[in-house]
């Protein structure tokens, strides 16, 4: 990831988001003003990073946190999101950087010390005690009054559903009873923030989509600031103000569900994020865009002209018709899927492009369709890379060591041997053998995108740089492949 | 036929296996000085041992007292320190050295009694330390510990490792959530441990022969085997072995119905 073009520097939210909800949160009005900016976040991390051993888990992650916000951190499995909890809850101690709440410095503080309380994947209740107890358990630890705590457990238990379970063996409860005491034993401490980690992930569907109401609902009549990790799309869309976007330890988008939805910054996020359509293309100029071998007027500006793009088109902004000859394309039906409110169909295009497409209306498999795309329904996003700039060393004149392997290269004379270099590769010129030897270096399959007519896969290879691989093949996530480039595709040597 | 066969050769074996025991238990029941000499049933002999009138009756009461004492105290003092030595291997992170630790956890239970007893007694000997309570206390907990180990260790590992975490979120120190999570989930482990280090310790010979010294202090077996040695077991022995027997089975049936409810449980 080192020779990433991204720049992700995540930004602060706006002062708009808060007043939303402000309403609703006892002391937010104050901070609406904007004026004393620093003094709005409740959480503030500072350039965390985190490795474990010499793995990284998180890398140079930044984000602020209002005060009554609903932030949730969404990524894939191995993302770092649970680490960045554990970091604010204080199981674990960032590497590099430093967390504050309220603005002062809590990066050492121990767990029991914070003002914060986490309801964990797998509800973590005390096998050993009843409901009452498990729930009863940070307020005994405060040694409040008997009579006190009796009253506020009842009211957690009715808040969250479960009036007179009190006698409970917390074993004897169903899963989706098992945290909503967990949640009830989190937020009778009236934490300043509330971590949730997959807190629904161990739920059915049905009970899950109830769960998040009563969370929603929740997190209104308390006004804690919730920090809620998940790797649902559609739970995070759902309920969040604020959604962070991570993947690989890295903050890759930080907005509203309808600007992370609208307006995806980078491939992977438009991938995450809901189904979507993932083309290449090029902007010819200010608001004109050419992919799938047609000029679509757009909405975007500011590209280089002729600047190689990503472009998303959502499955349900492609509006289709029998074929006639107002289509800004042409194609013909593939498949065709009822899910329930809408039809859901691929279409291939007459130059061989293969599109998502949702709409009421159902096509016959084998029919022939038009599709109109309107401007702002087409979102453009900067290429991440244009090739592969891969950093190695030159061996002799004829060998460069890369990637964690020893490729030949066309003789190379102005450079000396032992020099650093660095070489560019197409993506296209990189072929992916099923056996590791057959390649120069091996790598690991760490993400597909489809690109309507090729796959667009991340390669890791095993010194951890990432390549980037057009091809028609198929390979699936975590696929071992060797990686073999041609002598004649290592351009552009140059010592560094 | 073959079934036949099949059926009696269990109960054969089983015959073989307890006939020892069965006819010490037997003719514990009867007032005769040697084995084999059925003189009708009585309970003389359980009487003259619990009334003190058995020859050698004080000595008996004593090492009887002397083996109580010692196993109470090593298997108070194993539970602690294999209950300890449980939670810290089970938190070292490194796979290879946590399993390591394990695997030489196991070698004094399948080392032979024999040689625990005189490698105990020659760094005894070479550390200056005389022969006595003491040594043999600290010999059997040397070999109870690993027993206790291994009954707490699957407490922990069923554990939801998240409950510690929780507790502390909660507001609980380390120490109070160590008190208030972890020793109640593997409670139930130390008491089996214990009772196992219990009747290790009532059961050893090897090992306290070797470290008892020469100042007189017997148990009960190092006590039986002299007593046997010097011309023929006091006939009072008998109803010892019986009830000591008993307690044992006893002991031993409690641990099984704990661990098989725990198995159920999981």
């Amino acid at each position: 990831m080192a020779d990433s073009i991204m720049d992700l520097t995540p930004k602060p939210i706006s002062g708009k988001d808060c007043t939303q909800h402000a309403p609703d949160i006892p002391g937010a009005a104050a901070d609406i003003s904007g004026e004393k900016d620093d003094k709005t976040y409740i959480i503030e991390i500072d350039h965390i990073s985190k490795w474990f051993g010499d793995k990284q888990v998180l890398d140079d992650v930044s984000l602020f946190v209002k005060k009554g916000e609903f932030v949730t951190i969404l990524g894939p499995s191995g993302c770092g999101k649970t680490t960045l909890l554990r970091i604010l809850a204080g199981f674990n101690l960032p590497t590099e950087g430093s967390v504050r709440m309220n603005g002062t410095d809590i990066t050492e503080i121990p767990p029991h010390q914070r003002p914060m309380n986490t309801v964990f994947q797998r509800y973590a209740l005390f096998p050993h005690l009843n409901v009452y107890d498990n729930i009863a358990f940070g307020l005994k630890l405060k040694k409040v009054d008997e009579d006190s705590i009796d009253k506020q457990v009842r009211r957690v238990l009715k808040m969250v559903g479960l009036t007179d379970y009190e006698e409970r063996d917390v074993e004897s409860l169903s899963g989706g009873q098992q945290q909503r005491v967990a949640i009830a034993r989190a937020i009778i401490n009236k934490p300043q923030v509330l971590l949730l980690d997959e807190p629904l992930a161990a739920l059915d569907l049905k009970m899950r989509k109830d769960m998040q109401l009563e969370l929603k609902q929740m997190h209104k009549e308390l006004g804690i600031t919730f920090i809620y990790v998940t790797h649902d799309q559609e739970e995070a869309l759902t309920l969040s103000d604020t959604i962070v976007v991570m993947n690989k330890g890295k903050v890759q988008q930080i907005g509203k569900p309808t600007d992370i939805y609208n307006e995806p910054v980078n491939p992977f996020v438009a991938d995450f994020i809901g189904d979507s359509n993932i083309l290449n293309g090029i902007m010819v100029e200010d608001r004109k865009v050419l992919f799938m071998y047609h000029e679509f007027e757009c909405v975007d500006e500011g590209f280089q002209p002729n600047e190689h793009v990503d472009v998303v088109l959502r499955p349900e902004d492609i509006y289709i018709m029998a074929r006639n000859d107002k289509g800004q394309i042409n194609g013909t039906v593939q498949t065709c899927i009822f899910k329930g409110v809408h039809y859901e169909m691929t279409v291939i295009t007459d130059h061989g492009y293969e599109l998502l497409i949702q709409d009421y209306n159902a096509f016959e498999v084998g029919q022939e369709v038009s599709m109109i795309i309107k401007p702002f329904d087409i979102h453009v996003m900067h290429k991440e890379r244009f090739n592969n700039s891969i950093h190695g060393t030159l061996k002799d004149s004829a060998h460069i060591e890369m990637l964690g392997g020893l490729f030949e290269c066309e003789p190379v004379e102005d450079i000396e041997s032992g020099s650093d270099i660095m070489v560019d590769v197409e993506f296209e010129d990189i072929e992916l053998m099923d056996y590791t030897e057959d390649g120069g270096a091996a790598g690991c399959v760490s993400f597909i995108l489809y690109k309507g007519n090729h796959y667009q896969l991340t390669v890791t290879s095993d010194n951890g740089d990432d390549i980037y691989v057009y091809t028609n093949e198929v390979w699936d996530d975590g696929d071992i492949v060797g990686i073999r480039i041609l002598p004649k595709d290592i351009r552009n040597i140059r010592r560094i | 036929m073959k079934k036949f066969l099949a059926k009696s050769y269990l109960y054969i074996l089983l015959l073989v296996l307890y006939a020892p025991i069965a006819i010490i238990i037997l003719f514990s029941f009867t007032n005769s000085k040697t084995i084999g000499d059925w003189r009708g049933f009585s309970l003389d002999l359980y009487a003259n041992l619990l009334s003190g009138q058995a020859a050698h009756s004080a000595t008996i009461t004593q090492a009887v007292i002397n083996t109580l004492v010692i196993a109470l105290i090593a298997a108070a003092i194993s539970m602690l320190l294999g209950s300890i030595a449980a939670v810290g291997i089970f938190n070292i992170r490194n796979r290879k050295v946590r399993k390591a630790i394990q695997f030489a956890n196991n070698i004094p239970m399948i080392n032979p009694d024999i040689i625990t007893g005189i490698s105990l007694f020659l760094l005894f000997v070479s550390l200056g330390i005389s022969g006595g309570y003491v040594t043999v206390v600290l010999a059997h907990i040397a070999f109870c510990t690993p027993y206790v180990v291994l009954s707490v260790m699957p407490r922990l590992t069923r554990m939801n490792p998240n409950i510690y975490e929780a507790a502390l979120d909660l507001g609980a120190t380390p120490l109070q959530a160590f008190n208030k999570v972890i020793i109640p989930e593997i409670k139930p482990g130390m008491v089996s441990g214990f009772i196992l280090s219990f009747t290790l310790s009532i059961d050893d010979f090897a090992v306290t022969l070797f470290t008892k010294g020469s100042n007189g202090l017997e148990t009960l077996s190092t006590y039986i085997y002299a007593d046997a040695r010097k011309g023929g077991l006091t006939p009072e022995l008998r109803c010892l072995a019986a009830i000591i027997f008993l307690t044992v089975l006893i002991l031993l049936i409690i641990i099984n119905r704990r661990s098989s409810r725990f198995n159920k449980e999981q």
